[in-house]
């Protein structure tokens, strides 16, 4: 958050032990340097953009054989703790501009973050709308079960917003850490319903019903992506940050629901 | 000070080097928490609304997560060890698998079985409208699961350890297999039994996965210490290790408390 | 009579199978080497142990186990005194007295009351609220047998009572249990190794080795008249099987012995070791038993020197130490060895 290198230095050994076990199929960290597109390339994304992020990877590696594309999918609070704290990795993109702040302020950036996809948020109901969902003043009924995402999370904080816009209070039963946790409990029907992004509604196909609502059009999350002055990959960071922003990452993300930038 | 006579209670060198590095490694980042503890924000902080709510939820449910496991778990560890059930080492292996699966697994588990649309639980929900998910229950359940079996493994070892010819010598003053049990054998096994329920309740304290993934995170009913670190620390790195410090102090004041009975009569040094 | 039993079990590769029978108020003391399963015997008596056949009855009627029974210990009306006391070490001295009386249902204070008599009557007054560990081994054995008797059992088992005591707190607790046997009217049984606590305590005895019964019969009879090399050795004697003719027998293993009365078929030949003497060279006189032996090993008790020969007559002799200076005897020497004929005992075998 603050600058407080110090305090980041000390706290690195914590942090960079998670990041690590994630990136142990990566193997070593310096590679690809002054190679072409070739070795690792470590992206951090939201965990709404677990979908389109793999096929773009996938894509990629098409494209580039020598290339091997590691995604780290989490809530994006999560994912810019870990990179304050030192995370090797060579892509970030986030599910808002806050959580990209908090990286961008820590002077760990690169590149200015562009924007390159919005999401609004839709409620999800299991197949079936089991619980009778009709509208955002259900999500309010705390005889009703429902799932949001942690205020800390950009899912959780657009929630509050949108809660906010509509004058009500919300009453979850359950605040989960991403919004693909929050998902997860709507699939299983453990759920009454679930804010989540429209572009998760989407993904989960037949097991979740989608209902809009009009203020969600008054919240957008801006989806931003940066590479990172760090990055063990600096040129495999550029390719996959340029083909999210391309016409064909555009089309992808569009195709999985999201809004243009 | 006194001299110290070379072979009078030192340390041979191959062991105490390796003995300091185990030491270090796990007093280190202990000592690194209090270090970089924001001390002069403690008051603030530690005032903050959720911190005592997540506190005393902590403390409640691995306490009550302990009790449930010495109600189900004692008796589960005399059937493993003083019983003639047939294929007992099948039931030990079974009983223990809590120990080495992992945490999300078991939450997972338990959602399936315990959820409202579980095998059980979609039965319970129907009939009585209540689900477990998301409640305090749930919490305990999900400790209770993951913690359950240090507490039998523990037990069932002082029960084998047990001499078990007070219990012939009970039988033979008229007292059957319950009255041996409750007269003779328990208060036999109680530091093994105080030494499994500390172990029991330490793990169920610290559990994190299991609890987010059964019972959710909401602020007093289900978010528990580790819980709240854990999102403290994507918010406020301040907040979070003010909130480790708090759970480090209450653990070791159990532990420095029960330390005698801990490991047996002879370790109070 | 009041408890008879045949005990058959198989443990391990030792099958047992004895039968006995006790009388009210009367002492069996079970006789044998280790591993002779006589503790099973005891086990089995105990209801701690389900027999793989037989059967113990008691006072005629009450059937503990059979082909189609097997009643546990805990329903039976008996008391029993374990080699290391066992006393409950949670429990206070007067708990543990008390324990067989609020197992059955007395309540606490009628129960604490008759611990006390008990602890008083086997001389422990004043020690009932100490823990078991603070008690020394013959305290501790006698609150063993108080907690056994409390309840007033039809039968008392006892299983090597006496065996971890050192060797002076064995003499007076082998008194008082002695005293506290004779009083006692129920049937007892007691299972040991050391000879002197059958002497001393049994009417009867039953010696058992490798699970089956080999001689019974009074003490001193079984002392004076051994049939097996166990418990021969036990009593100090030396036991010879032979065949008889006339006045001499002739041994199983070679050599002759003249005895005193007439026998024939077969009989055992029973020396005392001091009724052995020693020389150096053939001694000339009226012991028609002479021969020439050697000296093997020679082991000092005491005042005496205890000297294995070996030869056509294997013998023991005792002889005093100075003696064996005198003789200036070493392991290896030859030496004759005389037995009066009077002083051999025969019997049939």
């Amino acid at each position: 958050m603050s600058e407080r290198p110090v305090h980041r230095a000390v706290s690195a050994a914590v942090a960079a032990l998670v990041a690590v076990l994630v990136l142990a199929g990566c193997g070593a960290p310096r590679s690809g340097v002054g190679e072409g597109l070739a070795g690792t390339v470590t992206v951090f994304a939201a965990a709404s953009l677990t979908e389109v992020f793999t096929e773009l990877g996938e894509q990629l590696e098409d494209d580039h054989p020598g290339l091997d594309v590691q995604f780290n999918f989490a809530g994006s609070s999560a994912l810019a703790t870990q990179l304050t704290q030192g995370a090797p990795a060579d892509v970030f993109a986030s599910a808002d501009t806050d959580q990209m702040d908090v990286v961008t302020n820590n002077g760990i950036v690169s590149t200015a973050p562009a924007l390159f996809a919005t999401n609004t948020l839709e409620i999800a109901v299991p197949a079936g709308n089991p619980g009778e969902i009709t509208g955002l003043e259900d999500l309010a009924d705390p005889d009703r079960t429902i799932a949001l995402c942690a205020p800390e999370v950009p899912c959780g904080a657009a929630a509050e917003e949108v809660f906010d816009a509509a004058g009500l209070t919300a009453a979850p039963d359950t605040l989960e850490e991403d919004v693909r946790a929050a998902l997860t409990k709507v699939t299983l029907g453990e759920v009454d319903a679930a804010l989540v992004y429209a572009t998760d509604v989407r993904a989960a196909g037949d097991a979740v019903q989608g209902i809009e609502f009009r203020e969600a059009a008054d919240v957008v999350n801006g989806y931003p992506i940066c590479t990172l002055t760090d990055a063990p990959n600096p040129a495999g960071a550029r390719a996959f940050a340029e083909l999210v922003t391309s016409r064909a990452g555009r089309e992808a993300l569009a195709a999985a629901g999201f809004g243009a930038p | 000070m006194s001299r110290r006579r070379p072979r009078d209670g030192g340390v041979p060198a191959p062991l105490l080097v390796p003995a300091l590095l185990a030491v270090a490694f796990l007093v280190l980042p202990l000592a690194g928490l209090v270090v970089r503890a924001p001390w002069s924000e403690l008051g603030p902080q530690l005032t903050r609304p959720g911190v005592g709510e997540a506190l005393r939820l902590s403390l409640v449910s691995a306490t009550l997560a302990t009790l449930v496991s010495l109600l189900l778990g004692v008796p589960l560890a005399w059937v493993l060890a003083r019983s003639q059930v047939r294929g007992r080492s099948v039931l030990r292996a079974l009983v223990t698998v809590p120990l080495v699966l992992p945490p999300v697994v078991g939450g997972v588990a338990l959602f399936l079985v315990l959820g409202r649309q579980g095998v059980i639980g979609r039965w319970l929900f129907e009939t009585t409208g209540f689900s477990l998910p998301f409640t305090t229950a749930a919490v305990v359940v999900a400790e209770t699961f993951v913690a359950m079996p240090f507490l039998v493994i523990s037990v069932e070892g002082a029960l084998r350890a047990a001499d078990a010819r007070f219990e012939d010598a009970a039988a033979t003053l008229g007292a059957d297999r319950w009255t041996t049990f409750r007269r003779v054998t328990l208060p036999l096994v109680a530091p093994g039994i105080a030494a499994g329920a500390v172990l029991c309740w330490a793990r169920a304290l610290g559990e994190f996965v299991a609890t987010i993934t059964f019972a959710g995170n909401f602020p007093g009913t289900t978010q528990t210490m580790p819980l709240a670190v854990y999102l403290a620390l994507q918010r406020d790195p301040d907040a979070a290790i003010v909130l480790s410090l708090v759970l480090l102090a209450v653990s070791l004041a159990t532990l420095l408390l029960l330390r005698g009975r801990w490991l047996g009569r002879g370790a109070t040094a | 009579m009041s408890l008879v039993a045949r005990v058959v079990v198989q443990r391990g590769s030792l099958a047992v199978d004895v039968e006995l029978s006790v009388g009210d108020g009367e002492v069996l003391a079970v006789l044998g080497p280790n591993g002779a399963g006589k503790s099973t015997v005891l086990r089995v008596l105990a209801g701690l142990l389900a027999p793989d056949g037989g059967q113990v009855v008691l006072d005629g009627d009450q059937v503990w186990d059979s082909a189609d029974r097997h009643v546990p210990a805990h329903q039976r009306s008996l008391g029993m005194v374990f080699q290391d006391h066992l006393l409950f070490p949670h429990l206070s001295v007067t708990e543990n007295v008390a324990f067989g009386l609020r197992t059955r249902g007395v309540r606490r204070p009628a129960a604490r009351a008759a611990a006390g008599r008990w602890l008083d009557r086997v001389g422990l007054a004043g020690v009932g609220e100490r823990r078991p560990g603070e008690l020394s081994g013959g305290q501790a054995q006698r609150a063993a047998l108080a907690r056994a008797l409390v309840g007033d059992p039809r039968v008392l088992l006892l299983d090597e009572p006496l065996s971890a005591l050192d060797a002076r707190t064995r003499l007076t607790v082998r008194a008082e249990l002695r005293r506290h046997l004779a009083d006692y009217a129920g049937s007892a049984v007691l299972v040991t190794h050391d000879p002197i606590d059958a002497m001393a305590l049994a009417d009867r005895v039953l010696v058992v080795e490798d699970g089956r019964v080999v001689q019974s019969g009074p003490p001193d009879e079984v002392a004076r008249r051994p049939r097996t090399d166990y418990v021969a050795r036990l009593v100090g004697l030396v036991l010879l099987p032979g065949t008889g003719a006339g006045r001499q027998v002739a041994l199983d293993g070679g050599g002759v012995v003249a005895v005193a009365e007439e026998v024939g078929g077969p009989v055992f030949v029973a020396v005392r070791p001091e009724s052995v003497s020693l020389y150096l060279d053939r001694p000339a006189g009226s012991p028609r038993n002479v021969w020439p032996l050697t000296l093997g090993a020679a082991t000092p008790h005491g005042s005496v020197v205890r000297c294995d020969l070996t030869g056509e007559v294997p013998l023991t002799a005792d002889v005093t130490a100075t003696a064996f200076a005198e003789l200036g005897l070493a392991p290896g020497a030859a030496v004759w060895a005389s037995v009066k004929a009077s002083e051999v005992a025969v019997y049939a075998r």
